[in-house]
Parts: C-alpha cells; sequence; structure tokens
C-alpha cells in the first residue's frame, strides 16, 4: 500500500469486510468473541469511573464507594467545573478554528503543487517540510518564545493560532498531496495545461471542487491535535490566556483536588472532540491513516 | 528555457512562504536553541552571554539526574511501544475476518485516541492510585472488588524502574493500542483474498496463512508503527505532567526535566536538554523520511 492510499481509501480498507471464507470454527469465533468484549471492558472501564464520579457529591468520593453508582446523583460538580473551565473552552474553540482552517489551506495548495505541478527540487522540499512535522517542540519552544515577544505578538490566544497554523503545515501539506496524488489523475492536469490553464485556474477550478473530503480529513486533524494540545499552552499561555488543556490542568492540580469536578472536567474539555470523533468518524480514521506516511 | 520557469515557476513560488516559514520557525529556531545551548545563560537576564563550547552537554551527560531521565524514557519507550503492538496487533487479529458489531469495537478501540493526554492523565492519575489495602483507590479498590487484591500494587510511586515506567506506559497503551489496531486492520483488509484463497487450496493451515503468507506483507505498516509510537514515546509530556506532576524524579524524562530546567530559568541547560532530545528524535526519523521520500520519487 502506498502512501498515496493512505487518506481515502486506507481508511475504506478498514470497513472492506473479506469476501472470502474465513476458515474458523464455530468454538474459535466463540472464543474470539468473549475475547473482544474482554478488552472492550477494559478500554471502557476509565470511562464507566469518570462518568459515575462526575454526578457525585463529594462525600461520596470515599475510597470504598469509588466503583459503586452516585448514592445521590448530582449536577453539583459540572457546574463547578464549568465555571471554572467556561473561558478556557471560548479561548481554545476561538483558537481551534481558525487555526485548522488556515494551515488545512496553506496545506492544500502546497500539496497540490507537490502531487501534481512538480518542479526541480520538488522532493527536497518535500523533505523539508516532513521533518518539521516530526521535531519535538521543545527544540524550538525557547526561541519560539523569545520571537513572539519581540515581534510583540498579542499573549494567548494570538500567538497559539500562528504556533499551530505554522507547525500544522507540515501534516496538512502531506495529506494533501497524498490524497492528490490518489484522486487526481496527471492527464487531467495536463491537459488543462495544453488548453493554456495556468496554476491558479487549474487549482480553483479542477483542484478545489474535489477537495472537500480532503479538507475534513485535515480540518479534523488540525481540530483536535489544536483542541488536545498542552505543550504549546503550558509555554506560551498562563491562565489567564491559555486554551482548555491548561484550565484542566488547573482545576485537577493542586494540594485539594475536587475529583467529582475533575472528572466532568475532563469530560466537558473532552466533548468537541469526541463529537468530531462520533460525527466524523471515518474522516477521523483518515487522517490517522495520513499521519503513517505508508500506512 | 524560460518557457520551462514559466511552467513550474508558479508552483516553487506557492511553496515559497512554507519553505521560509518552516526555514525560520523549524530549522532557524534549532539552530537558535543549538546557539544557546553552548552559551552560559544560567539565568533569565538579557545581553550577551559567553561561549562555553559543549560544556552545558558534558555537564548533562556527568549529572545522575539526567542520566536517570534518559533510562526512564529508554524504559518506557520498549514498555509503550511493545505494549501497543501487543494490543494493536491482537485487536486487529481478532477483528480482521470480520465480527457482528464490529464497527462498535472498531470505535470502542480507537476513541481514547481523540482524548487528550491531559483529560485521560487526569483520569488515569486518580485511577492509579498508590493506596492498598482497606483504603485502596482506583484500579487497587477494583482488583479487590474483584477479589484480585494480588495485583495490587504501588504503581510509579515505589519498585523498580521497570514498574514505574511501565505503569505511566500503561494510559499511554490505553489511548493509542487503537491507533495501531486501525494501522494493522487497513493492511489485513488491504491483501488481495486471492492469496489467501491460494495459500488454503495449497493446504495452508491458518497458523502458517498468518506466519508466511499475512504477516509479510505487514512489515511495512509494522516499520511505520514502529517508527510513529517512538517518536510519541519520545517527546511524552503531558501524560507525564498530569500523572504525577512535572515534578518526580521518578517518572521524570527528558521532556519533563526540560521544562524543570526552565522554571528555575537556566536557559543554556534547558537547550541542551532540547537538543538532546531532538537528536534522539532525529536519529529515528530521519532514516525513516529520507526512506519515504526515496521510494515515491521512484514511484
Amino acid at each position: 500500500m502506498s502512501a498515496a492510499d493512505a487518506t481515502g481509501s486506507a481508511a475504506a480498507a478498514i470497513r472492506r469486510k473479506p469476501r472470502v471464507a474465513d476458515g474458523s470454527t464455530r468454538k474459535s469465533r466463540t472464543v474470539r468473541y468473549i475475547l473482544l468484549i474482554l478488552f472492550l471492558l477494559f478500554v471502557l472501564t476509565p470511562v464507566y469511573v469518570v462518568v459515575i464520579t462526575s454526578f457525585k457529591t463529594s462525600a461520596d468520593t470515599t475510597a470504598a464507594a469509588q466503583w459503586s453508582l452516585p448514592e445521590t446523583w448530582t449536577l453539583e460538580p459540572w457546574r463547578k467545573a464549568w465555571e471554572v473551565l467556561q473561558p478556557y473552552m471560548i479561548r481554545s474553540l476561538t483558537l481551534a478554528v481558525p487555526a485548522a482552517i488556515i494551515a488545512s489551506l496553506i496545506g492544500s495548495a502546497n500539496g497540490f503543487v507537490l502531487a501534481r505541478w512538480r518542479f526541480p527540487g520538488a522532493n527536497l522540499v518535500f523533505a523539508f517540510i516532513l521533518f518539521g512535522m516530526f521535531i519535538p517542540y521543545q527544540a524550538v519552544m525557547l526561541p519560539l518564545r523569545t520571537t513572539f515577544n519581540e515581534l510583540d505578538v498579542t499573549r494567548g490566544v494570538p500567538t497559539l493560532i500562528i504556533a499551530h497554523c505554522i507547525y500544522g503545515i507540515p501534516i496538512c501539506t502531506l495529506i494533501f498531496r497524498n490524497y492528490y496524488a490518489t484522486v487526481v489523475p496527471m492527464e487531467i492536469i495536463e491537459s488543462a495545461r495544453v488548453d493554456g490553464a495556468g496554476l491558479i485556474q487549474t487549482y480553483a477550478r479542477i483542484i478545489l471542487p474535489i477537495s472537500i473530503s480532503g479538507f475534513v480529513v485535515t480540518l479534523i486533524w488540525q481540530f483536535t491535535s489544536v483542541w488536545n494540545d498542552f505543550l504549546f499552552a503550558l509555554f506560551l499561555t498562563q491562565q489567564n490566556n491559555g486554551p482548555v488543556t491548561l484550565g484542566l490542568a488547573a482545576l485537577s492540580g493542586g494540594q485539594k483536588v475536587d475529583y467529582a469536578a475533575s472528572m466532568a472536567g475532563a469530560l466537558i474539555t473532552s466533548f468537541p472532540t469526541l463529537i468530531v470523533y462520533i460525527v466524523l468518524g471515518r474522516w477521523f480514521i483518515g487522517g490517522l491513516m495520513a499521519g503513517a506516511l505508508k500506512g | 528555457m524560460y518557457g520551462r520557469i514559466r511552467t513550474w515557476g508558479p508552483g516553487a513560488l506557492v511553496l515559497l512562504p512554507t519553505v521560509l516559514l518552516l526555514g525560520y520557525f523549524v530549522y532557524g529556531l534549532i539552530a537558535w536553541s543549538f546557539n544557546t545551548s553552548l552559551t552560559d545563560r544560567h539565568t533569565a537576564r538579557k545581553g550577551p552571554a559567553d561561549y562555553v563550547g559543549f560544556e552545558n552537554y558534558a555537564n548533562l551527560f556527568g549529572e545522575e539526574r539526567f542520566l536517570n531521565s534518559l533510562k526512564n524514557l529508554g524504559v518506557l519507550t520498549v514498555a509503550f511501544i511493545v505494549g501497543t503492538l501487543i494490543f494493536g496487533l491482537l485487536w486487529a487479529l481478532l477483528l480482521e475476518k470480520g465480527v457482528p458489531g464490529e464497527s462498535i469495537f472498531r470505535s470502542v478501540f480507537l476513541f481514547p485516541m481523540a482524548v487528550s493526554m491531559i483529560a485521560s492523565g487526569v483520569v488515569w492519575s486518580w485511577l492509579l492510585n498508590p493506596s492498598q489495602g482497606d483504603d485502596a483507590r482506583g484500579l487497587n479498590r477494583l482488583f479487590s472488588i474483584l477479589h484480585l487484591n494480588f495485583l495490587e500494587n504501588p504503581w510509579w510511586t515505589a519498585g523498580s524502574r521497570w514498574t514505574t515506567m511501565a505503569s505511566i506506559a500503561l494510559p499511554a497503551v490505553w489511548q493509542l493500542s487503537g491507533y495501531i489496531m486501525a494501522l494493522f486492520l487497513a493492511g489485513f483488509r488491504g491483501i488481495p483474498g486471492e492469496l489467501r484463497e491460494a495459500a488454503r487450496v495449497d493446504g495452508a493451515s491458518e497458523f502458517k496463512l498468518y506466519r508466511h503468507v499475512l504477516f509479510p506483507q505487514l512489515s511495512p505498516i509494522a516499520l511505520s508503527a514502529l517508527i510513529i509510537l517512538g517518536h510519541m514515546s519520545l517527546k511524552l509530556f503531558d501524560l507525564i505532567y498530569a500523572i504525577t506532576g512535572p515534578n518526580q524524579f521518578r517518572t521524570e524524562v527528558p521532556a519533563v526535566y526540560m521544562w524543570n530546567t526552565l522554571l528555575r530559568s537556566d536557559q543554556a541547560k534547558a537547550a541542551a536538554i532540547a537538543i538532546v532530545l531532538l537528536a534522539v528524535v532525529a536519529v529515528l526519523v530521519i532514516p525513516y523520511v529520507a526512506y519515504t521520500v526515496r521510494q515515491e520519487a521512484e514511484e
């Protein structure tokens, strides 16, 4: 399987059930099913405990009662967590949406050129971009902070938008490059060129109209990783202007932790990405596959 | 010549901003960090600093705390990769022939990937509570409810480096096994059905079918998975921060140590740690990027 398959068809391949006889007996099928259910329980265990704890009163979170359902159900932890997290949630939203859109647009243009409008040295440029995807951000974080200070960028949401756009370009470029290499036949581009269409015309008339699923993949990917980012948030912002991961860390840190509120907070901060995952799950997988390069 | 430039020129122009941006924000800033790591800028003060060569690096590698963080990182990486590959491959194997309700299993196995490491860290720090016996909390309490008391353990708070870092790897395995499952599942389903049929006609047993026909087809995916997991593990920061807090010698890895150093405003030392981290990641990633680009060029 080549990288070209990465976005669309690899995700489709997962859902493609084999048509050949599977050659297994009823007994082995039963064993398989039991194992799957056990693993399912293992993965869902933390979910169970988070959900029940988030509805408990503080008297109810004793060691002995940790795994039991709440004695009295209360929304108090949710209210408390929301009170703390609300401004962070708004900041994260105003940050993740533009960061996702801008990086996707740049990625689309780059991906088109690298896949279908190549120039001498394009491979070198591709490698140059690709390496940026893997660097540990610690290696740039200190001077990045200085750069933002010197450029006088407002601390908080603006700083994070710029940072996430720039460091999101490599993955978006890669996803679009692979996507266009799969769905756009070279012949279409060549015949457009013969007809005298330039780069911008070709992009606007041929490429952009078929880019929707590519955009869905990069938007989801960028939105999720910006929303879930903690490292940039910690280095570049503070409690009064930081995103939701910073808020959650504050809510559940310190000496006297309110467990019920922390758990409600973990759920609240996870809702946006979980909703995206549930509604657009099949494109989410597409993004994951693209992250695997040669997946 | 002019005509050819006219065809590819605009393309190069489109990529120019990206090249400039990444040139500064990736490569330029790495060079800047490296430069800082060669100075004696051990405080927050501004102004010129003196070059001290590789002194900061020499100090790091002579320091118990840094070596501890490197060893922790090594153990964490092994535990994380082995755990994730085992669960991911196992789940893919269980699902690949298709079972009723497959999409439910797939979605559940994959969903932890959508959650931030801070959120899952908050939950796991609670699950990995070290109290045992009557006061047991979290998973230890669950073990005692299930009459599996022998499984109760202090998690990352006591014991050897291996049990400590394996406890940290556990949440990461929980979070990323589904991803590896998805990779392998796509791999299995990408293998043409005729290959299986042919092997069965030749009388191959199920075991031999997997061993000699299917697994060899998956080796490129396994390599990708290894690289992805490896570089994730090397950069792991959020999860440790959320589970143990940043100030735990027992679970400190270079990424966390760098943050702690920065809190004390020792910029030169923090930069040196970051550059060592980058070097470790680069050793893993550069051959992979080169291989990928070269292979695509051949296609």
